[in-house]
């Protein structure tokens, strides 16, 4: 294979100290070209808002393709008892009624209508003997509720809104990095977004009327996670310096099925499909410990529950040999398994060497979802910032303390189509901002200083060690102590981050992109511990070993987030009562 | 497990060759280590000027697809453990190289744009109803993750890269024309801007395919027979001039 080479991209580099950049026009910007960010595209587009989507890798790589499970949407195909109203109890109960009423409703309501537009834009569902869409049973569902595509839904997601991406020419632009959402400084209003063409090194201006920021969460920032690169925070952290209200921050989902072993492939999602379908929990002794837990849902209680179950067997000795649990799906037998479990059968056989059909698997808890995000209005996806809006695991407010699986894929497809329409229409009679020429020189100078440092700190193992502080303080289980240790250190870090060196030229100079990306990641994790200390309770992810009971007297509040003159301010808001008529279907939840 | 492994790693900048050369790096072993492991290792330790794609690190995105001792492969999925001595991981010589072991994949993406989209047959009732027969073999081509190793590794490309669009986009194709709902034809498009007769079915694509798709046999041969039988069959072929006549 030897003597072939692609013409490669001109090699003139930028010089490291090259103060100018590129101007781009759109009405919308897009940041993230996940499943959030092409569906808001496409309804952006079909508004008639000229719309650009921005993603800081490849499009087709976003964290969506890594979601198996489904999407839950109450079609009812194999439960005929199934209904919106259920949908949106399981969605507000197991979220310990942390979550917004009305953002739970509209998902339980236009999920229906995503799933069939999907289906109607090629995906190709699984079915049922009748001919209809399959749906699989899923933690804490009370019905079978998921749709799925094998355990490939995220990839055949992406794929087609892709596919519908091209058919409408909506341009996408991969690798950038966008660095500041900027506002009009008369107005308030979003003006404009600045960034760095990563392929080139160079700098790009964005001048638009409106922002959606669905850049996914921030798994990375902690060791053991399920989470892609892209998941560094970036758009909590745009979100934060433009003004806007982060909320629940606190919450993070650790799933409860990761990989541990080899270490190499530590973190590795074990998607929950495989306890839909049947597996089961044991301990070192054999023993199905969720009989202990959850007796009644057994596997498939909520992931909170399950995550912390797992947690307790380890933490007291009962853990498998490599310290986690086993999961065990033989009993289904091997033609079962393959046929609906396709990719963890080969994902055990290639990482693990392991043969699932032969084999019990050993499973950890991983971190998977942030459930909090920038605090937006649940029927326009608006934040507090004129002009900027967000969708997905972005956004906050669905969820409350605990996500179902197969809500994050209805939650990107519904909001990702009404942050798309709202943006649309806020940007057909919203005039164009000014861009201020100092905020684009300041945040350029900002970003040219780890070419500045020599013999600075290197990036990846900075992103390394604010991971381990967050394992080791803001896990599972946390506690007042542990927690301002880890606030501590990570301020700490962040000192140290002012350091950060990048080392070479500026075309694709991952140094210098992680560097930013690593900034983005300290701000996240400051709110993350602020919020975690702040909670003095347990509800759903937040564990506090301190203050082990939920609180609804004190705490049925959401922790919100916000700049307060050069530091970070946190404040409370009650959450939202919904009305009665709704109220009654979450009674004893 | 205090062996260490010896990494031979491109570098270069875009299509200065003044910038190319390789280097050289130990990295302490580990138990079911795989080369995108070895790569962070020396990112954090060794040397952060070293470039290289990556994203879920779990066999699912593609992106971090590159040539491990000549052979394309992913860095996520390739364990460390199967070789001896050496290894050497370079870019993918099928696509425009910009820094290390980072490629432009997008090149080919007006290609994507191309091919006449998932068009549904006009059908009264709603919601469509099919089963699960009839979506297995599309599924099977949709399992495709993108990470072009399969056009790395096509020699037609390399031959004809101007005319034929290569195995990736055959499939794709392929996994629109055999949805059960898909009331288009792409065979026209195949043959006449496609370049599908340059493809003399050697499997290469297939072999280096880490989702194990039988890209070949799977997709391009009943998209050949499907031109053949459409285009070349004297049946067709009267009966279309008869139809046109009309």
């Amino acid at each position: 294979m030897s003597g072939f080479r692609s013409k490669g991209h001109p090699g003139k580099g930028v010089a490291t100290d090259d103060a100018s950049y590129e101007t781009m026009t759109a009405d919308v910007l897009i940041v993230g070209s996940g499943g959030a960010g092409l569906r808001a595209a496409i309804e952006s587009s079909d508004a008639g808002a000229s719309t650009l989507v921005v993603c800081k890798t490849l499009l087709g790589k976003a964290h969506t393709v890594m979601a198996e499970g489904g999407i839950a949407a109450a079609l009812g195909n194999v439960d005929p008892g199934d209904s919106w109203q259920v949908h949106l109890r399981d969605t507000i109960v197991e979220g310990q009624r942390l979550g917004n009423w009305r953002m739970a409703e509209i998902l339980a309501k236009e999920a229906i209508d995503r799933v069939y537009e999907l289906e109607e834009y090629g995906a190709l569902f699984d079915r049922t003997a009748y001919g209809k869409i399959m749906q699989r049973p899923f933690g804490a569902h009370t019905y079978r509720r998921l749709c799925y595509i094998g355990d490939r839904t995220g990839l055949e997601l992406i794929r087609t809104l892709q596919d519908q991406v091209f058919k409408r020419k909506i341009p996408v632009m991969d690798d950038v990095e966008v660095t500041s959402v900027f506002k009009d400084p008369a107005t308030g209003r979003v003006s404009g977004a600045f960034g760095i063409n990563i392929r080139t090194g160079g700098f790009l201006l964005f001048r638009c009327k409106a922002v959606i920021i669905a850049t996914g969460g921030c798994g990375r920032v902690y060791e053991v996670t399920s989470n892609s690169y892209e998941s560094t925070g970036d758009g909590a952290a745009l979100a934060y310096r433009a003004g806007a209200d982060l909320m629940d921050m606190e919450m993070i989902q650790f799933h409860p099925t990761g990989m541990i072993s080899p270490a190499g492939v530590r973190g590795m999602l074990v998607t929950e499909a495989v306890r839909g379908e049947g597996g089961m929990l044991t301990n070192a002794s054999g023993e199905r410990f969720m009989e202990k837990y959850d007796p009644k849902r057994m596997e498939l209680s909520a992931r909170d529950v399950v995550a912390r179950s797992i947690y307790t067997e380890m933490v007291e000795g009962r853990g498998s040999s490599n310290g986690g649990v086993y999961l065990d799906i033989r009993g289904r037998g091997a033609d079962y398994i393959k046929k609906k479990l396709p990719s963890m059968y080969s994902q055990f056989l290639e990482f693990a060497g392991i043969d699932i059909t032969k084999d019990r698997m050993e499973v950890a808890p991983t971190v998977h979802y942030q459930m909090g995000g920038i605090r937006v209005e649940p029927d326009s996806c608006r934040s507090t910032v004129p002009g900027l809006f967000a969708a997905g695991e972005a956004a906050s407010g669905l969820h409350g303390a605990n996500r179902l699986g197969g809500n994050s894929l209805a939650d990107i497809l519904v909001f990702g189509r009404r942050a798309g329409l709202a943006a649309a229409e806020y940007a057909r009679t919203a005039q164009p901002g000014r861009v201020a020429e100092y905020d684009a020189g300041d945040e350029m100078a900002r970003l040219l200083a780890p070419f500045k440092v020599k013999g600075g700190q290197n990036p990846f193992a900075l992103k390394e060690k604010i991971a381990s502080v967050m394992w080791k303080y803001v896990g599972i289980v946390r506690s007042g102590e542990g927690l301002a240790k880890g606030l501590e250190e990570m301020l700490a870090i962040a000192a140290e981050s002012k350091n950060l060196e990048a080392k070479g030229g500026r075309t694709y100079n991952q140094s210098w992109v992680d560097s930013i990306q690593a900034w983005n990641m300290l701000l996240v994790c400051e709110a993350i511990i602020r919020s975690a200390i702040e909670r003095k309770e347990s509800r759903g992810a937040h564990t506090r070993s301190d203050y082990p009971d939920r609180d609804d007297a004190h705490w049925t509040v959401n922790v919100i987030v916000r700049r307060k003159g050069r530091g970070m301010g946190c404040e409370f808001m009650p959450v939202q009562k919904p009305p009665p008529e709704l109220e009654s279907l979450f009674r004893g939840g | 497990m205090s062996k260490a492994v010896r990494l031979r790693v491109f570098r270069g900048t875009g299509n200065d060759p003044t910038t190319f050369r390789y280097d050289t790096f130990d990295v302490p072993a580990e138990e079911g280590m795989v080369v995108l492991n070895a790569i962070h290792y020396v990112q954090s330790r060794l040397d952060s000027s070293l470039t290289a794609r990556w994203n879920c690190k779990a066999g699912r995105c593609g992106s971090c697809a590159v040539e491990i001792n000549g052979t394309p492969h992913l860095m996520c999925k390739t364990s460390l453990g199967m070789y001896d001595g050496e290894v050497t991981v370079e870019p993918m010589k099928a696509f425009p190289l910009i820094r290390d072991l980072v490629t432009d994949t997008t090149a080919s993406r007006d290609t994507a744009g191309a091919i006449p989209p998932f068009t549904p047959r006009s059908v009264s009732k709603r919601p469509w109803l099919f089963y699960q027969g009839d979506v297995e073999r599309s599924r099977e081509l949709r399992k495709c993750i993108e990470c072009f190793l399969c056009q790395d590794a096509c020699h037609a490309i390399r031959e004809h890269a101007a005319d034929y669009i290569g195995p990736r986009w055959v499939a794709k194709a392929a996994s629109f024309d055999m949805h059960p709902m898909d009331g288009s034809n792409r065979s026209k498009f195949l043959r006449e801007e496609g370049g599908l007769e340059y493809c003399n079915v050697t499997k290469c694509c297939q072999e280096v395919c880490p989702e194990h798709i039988a890209i070949t046999d799977d997709a391009i041969i009943p998209e050949k027979e499907r031109v053949v039988d459409e285009h070349y069959d004297p049946l067709v072929w009267i009966y279309r001039k008869l139809k046109k006549r009309r």
